[in-house]
């Protein structure tokens, strides 16, 4: 029975390795709004919410994860847009 | 006695009034102990880089403060925070439903 679900995902060709949400693989890793450095992982470098079908979070942990990157962005925690490139920004800024 | 909760509040400080800190603290615990709460815990992140500029600021003192207080206390907290304008960034968040001072010992 393993074997032949093994065999079926090897035959479909770009079948993603199923990804675990990270915050149920550890429950030491807590989603709080007061570690910006944990909840980067889910954003990408514009800053965006990082979506569950590309980060494999499960559905519990994802609306944890929002509301906490939400309340870090309003503590300028987390930006709510960012460049690619910061200092480009900064000079047209200055 | 009101029942009290366990809440946690993180604030921001305008960055060059950092030397007002303590009348910011003094006036929080002021209204938290009005109330009827108590101030468990303050700690101070310090002078952090700001993910984006407020007021034209690049930087900002970061201070967190946990304390319990009954339900209307948060409320008083945030009037409080917009009217001072030392403070550039708040948020108020509800840990516990029930704050129960024996609990400290678990």
């Amino acid at each position: 029975m393993a074997n032949e679900t093994q065999s079926a995902v090897r035959r479909r060709r770009f079948y993603p390795r199923r990804k675990i949400c990270r915050f149920c693989a550890d429950p030491n890793l807590k989603i709080d709004y007061k570690e910006p450095e944990i909840l980067k992982a889910f954003i990408t470098e514009r800053g965006k919410i990082i979506p569950r079908r590309q980060t494999g979070t499960c559905a519990k942990h994802q609306r944890q994860l929002t509301t906490a990157i939400k309340r870090a962005r309003i503590m300028a925690l987390l930006p709510f847009i960012a460049t690619l490139d910061e200092e480009e920004l900064a000079r047209q800024g200055g | 006695m009101k029942k009290l909760r366990k809440y946690e509040t993180l604030f921001v400080i305008h960055p060059d009034r950092v030397e007002e800190k303590e009348a910011v603290l003094e006036k929080l615990s002021e209204i938290i102990q009005n109330d009827g709460g108590e101030v468990l815990r303050t700690d101070e992140w310090g002078l952090r880089k700001l993910a984006y500029p407020i007021e034209k600021k690049k930087q900002g003192y970061y201070i967190l403060m946990e304390f319990a207080a009954p339900a209307e206390t948060p409320a008083k907290l945030e009037q409080y925070y917009r009217i001072d304008e030392r403070v550039i960034r708040f948020i108020v968040v509800k840990l516990e439903e029930k704050y129960e001072p024996e609990s400290l010992a678990a």
